[in-house]
């Protein structure tokens, strides 16, 4: 399979070389997709604790929701952001599309719903050991909420990099409302499918790899961060 | 613990969007095809553009139809297609003030080595394709509304033959850009129809090699439409028209015949002087 | 302990609680004076827990009343109150961490809660264990935890539900000393048990419950040395199984 190893030899070279317009892509690579995923947090692990924690009316239709929308095909996605972003839509004035600012909005969509319901099953399984005792000290919504998310703060991690995996990974959200726009909204996954469709094989492969690369590396730094704290802790 | 958590988070996304606003300002969008983005004229000629004005340039490439669909809907400030129906159209729609000519290159067909349909070395564009649709060899279509497609269907019209009939058994319809429109050609080993710059940068040939060119038919033009400010007017009309006159001026026309892929010209300047 | 409304007697008065209909309390009732320690003993199954997570206000009660003094019938369990159960509920941070988290959650005022804190880890004699994580202790030492969370918020009654049960005898004479502890410092003891030997070690009265009926609320020395019920005499002699 010549464009397999051709693909290897492109790879180690491009990473070895920190070849000036690919450390540009990974770099907006990363900023997109970690400040989509750290969006996505801010909102998940709060909405997903509540639907765990609080009884309210449509509970049950949220929790459905939320694991439907795990599922959100990026495209589509990218395509109603495209229709609120662009002038002649909603939100027009703001200027946003073919921008950075799209393209995080567009993958925060996308990710926000895995992040909440896997929190939302990670924290109804931890308040199952704590419910009684939080319960006793007669701890509020507000409380509870906090406590239960703190304490989940290893597990909700791992949830926050299925997260990451999706957003880094898509490509049809970003290339809608960002437009691959060289040296401004191309990011590695829009750069494989342009090199894909003018036929240069070898390249996509290669920034494929890098693309795993990267991705390793991340889940590298959280697993070791992890565990470190996790013996810290002395979690079982 | 959590409070810095929650002031890191919200701070990167204050960062995030205030990170891109500024550079809103400057940069001109120009809405063109995959097609002349794949060969890389722009990233070639825009530079020098950017050079002499100071303004960049972004540029979305998309399928024609959807560039023109970019500026109706005022999220463009350029557009450079070829289409001359089309352009017309969106000129008289009162989308662009105005429509001028920047350069030309034309398509060939572009099929196996082996030419079951029989067609090599002929030049009749849509007697050719009438071939290929007689003989049943399989052809693959853009498919997406672009400027190449557009340009494949007046052919058809052309030859009295609808290729729908077959559309999935010997007429394949890509939905695709050039470039992808070009590796499922090569996979299936068919015929296509393609512009001459994607297929000089296109790597991935397999058996394919040009079975027709030189046909009037396939002589293709490419237009320059600034997004129309009476519409639009938040749309940057005096950056437009700079690249306009820059484009169909000396500068820009010499810079289009200046670029060479694998020694070969591969865009003729034809602007015609106002 | 600090002068405050008191909330005893607790008046519990007949108490029903049902589960899926099958009756698991008939009719309880009791009043608990502050002062005495009560234990509350019987064989398994004979309602100890419910008895006290009902009291408590873990549980809502089928029909029947929780009453307390001065507040009424309460839905939820108030800051006058704690409880400690048989294996307690260590949250994932430090020894000391559990700690002011209790007193945040009480309403501890900041300045107060570090000083509370350091004087209940001094007195459960977890001080050197303050910055470990509270999971990585042994059953003993998390329990001597739980009963120091109970000690910052003051407590007027402490529930215990079979603290030592999971515990090794030298953990739970430890334990059983912090619980004189608070007994000494005011706090009205509730403790079920099936040890025989602790019951005779800490109570002053006994509640004995058998198939989720209150057979007999007498002083500790009756009912240790002449029970009144057959079944109470049953369960002295360790006949009593279920």
């Amino acid at each position: 399979m010549n464009t397999l190893s051709d693909a290897f030899m492109q790879a180690g070279a491009l990473l070895a070389g920190f070849d000036a317009d690919l450390l540009q892509i990974v770099g907006l690579s990363l900023r997109v997709s970690l400040t989509a995923v750290a969006a996505a947090c801010l909102v998940g692990f709060p909405i997903g604790a509540a639907v765990a924690l609080f009884k309210f009316p449509g509970r049950g239709a949220v929790s459905l929701l939320l694991n439907t929308f795990m599922g959100l095909p990026p495209v589509v996605v990218g395509l109603l952001v495209y229709l609120m972003l662009s002038r002649s839509g909603p939100l027009g004035v703001l200027g946003l599309l073919f921008t950075p600012t799209a393209m995080i909005i567009a993958q925060a969509l996308l990710v926000t719903p895995i992040v909440a319901a896997l929190t939302r099953q990670i924290v109804a399984d931890l308040w199952r050991e704590y419910s009684e005792h939080m319960r006793s000290i007669d701890a509020g919504p507000g409380a509870r909420l906090t406590t239960l998310i703190y304490d989940a703060r290893f597990s909700l991690m791992t949830a926050a990099l299925a997260g990451f995996g999706r957003a880094i990974a898509e490509v049809g959200a970003v290339m809608i409302v960002g437009g691959n726009i060289d040296h401004a909204t191309r990011v590695m996954t829009t750069a494989i499918a342009l090199e894909t469709s003018k036929g240069n094989l070898a390249a996509a492969l290669a920034l494929g790899f890098v693309l795993l690369t990267i991705a390793l590396a991340v889940n590298l730094v959280v697993q070791v961060s992890n565990s470190v704290a996790t013996r810290k802790a002395a979690l079982v | 613990m959590v409070k810095p958590i929650i002031a890191g988070l919200s701070l990167s996304l204050i960062l995030a969007v205030g990170g891109v606003l500024p550079s809103q300002a400057q940069a001109l969008t120009l809405a063109s095809t995959t097609s002349t983005e794949n060969s890389g004229l722009f990233g070639d000629i825009l530079s020098h553009f950017t050079k002499d004005t100071g303004i960049a340039v972004r540029v979305v490439a998309v399928g024609t139809g959807a560039a023109l669909n970019l500026g109706r809907q005022g999220d463009a400030d350029v557009l450079l297609v070829h289409s001359r129906t089309d352009e017309d159209k969106f000129v008289a729609d009162g989308y662009g003030p105005y429509r001028r000519d920047v350069m030309y290159n034309d398509f060939t067909i572009v099929g196996p080595k082996s030419d079951p349909a029989g067609i090599k070395g002929t030049h009749d564009a849509a007697a050719a394709l009438a071939a290929i649709a007689k003989s049943g060899s399989t052809f693959v279509s853009r498919g997406d509304d672009s400027g190449t497609h557009k340009a494949e269907r007046r052919l058809w019209a052309m030859t009295g033959i609808n290729p729908s009939g077959g559309s999935g058994s010997w007429y394949k319809e890509a939905g695709a850009g050039m470039g992808a429109t070009l590796n499922t050609t090569s996979g299936l080993n068919a015929y296509t129809l393609t512009d001459r710059g994607t297929w000089l940068s296109f790597q991935n040939r397999g058996n394919l090699e040009v079975v027709l060119e030189g046909s009037p038919p396939l002589f293709n033009p490419y237009g320059i439409i600034p997004v129309n400010p009476a519409k639009h007017p938040h749309v940057q009309f005096e950056a437009a028209e700079k690249l306009v006159n820059w484009l169909t001026g000396p500068l820009g026309q010499a810079a289009i015949a200046g670029f060479k892929v694998n020694g070969q010209q591969l865009f003729f300047p034809n602007a015609r002087p106002q | 302990m600090s002068s405050r409304d008191t909330i005893l007697p607790l008046d519990v008065r007949r108490l029903v609680f049902e589960i899926d209909g099958t009756r698991l309390l008939h009719d309880i009732d009791l009043t608990l004076a502050a002062g005495k320690r009560t234990v509350i003993l019987g064989p398994n199954g004979a309602g100890k827990s419910l008895l006290l997570r009902l009291s408590h206000g873990l549980l809502e009660p089928t029909s029947g009343e929780i009453v307390w003094r001065g507040a009424g019938t309460r839905a939820r369990p108030n800051r006058q109150q704690a409880m400690v159960f048989q294996r307690p509920v260590m949250l994932r941070r430090s020894v000391l961490a559990n700690l002011t988290h209790t007193m945040k959650v009480r309403g501890v005022p900041r300045n107060e809660r570090h000083e509370r804190a350091l004087a209940a880890l001094a007195l459960a004699g977890l001080s050197r264990l303050a910055e470990c994580p509270a999971r990585a202790m042994s059953g003993g030492e998390q329990q001597r935890l739980a009963l120091a969370r109970a000690w910052t918020s003051e407590p007027q009654v402490l529930f215990l539900d079979e603290p030592t049960a999971s515990l090794d005898p030298a953990a739970s004479r430890s334990v059983e000393t912090l619980i004189g502890g608070f007994h000494v410092a005011g706090t009205k003891i509730v403790m079920a048990t099936h040890d025989l030997g602790q019951a005779r070690r800490l109570a002053d009265e006994v509640v004995f419950l058998h198939k989720g009926r209150l057979l007999e609320h007498t002083p500790a020395d009756e009912f240790f040395d002449n029970p009144r019920t057959d079944e109470g005499r049953a369960f002295m002699a360790g006949e009593l199984l279920w």
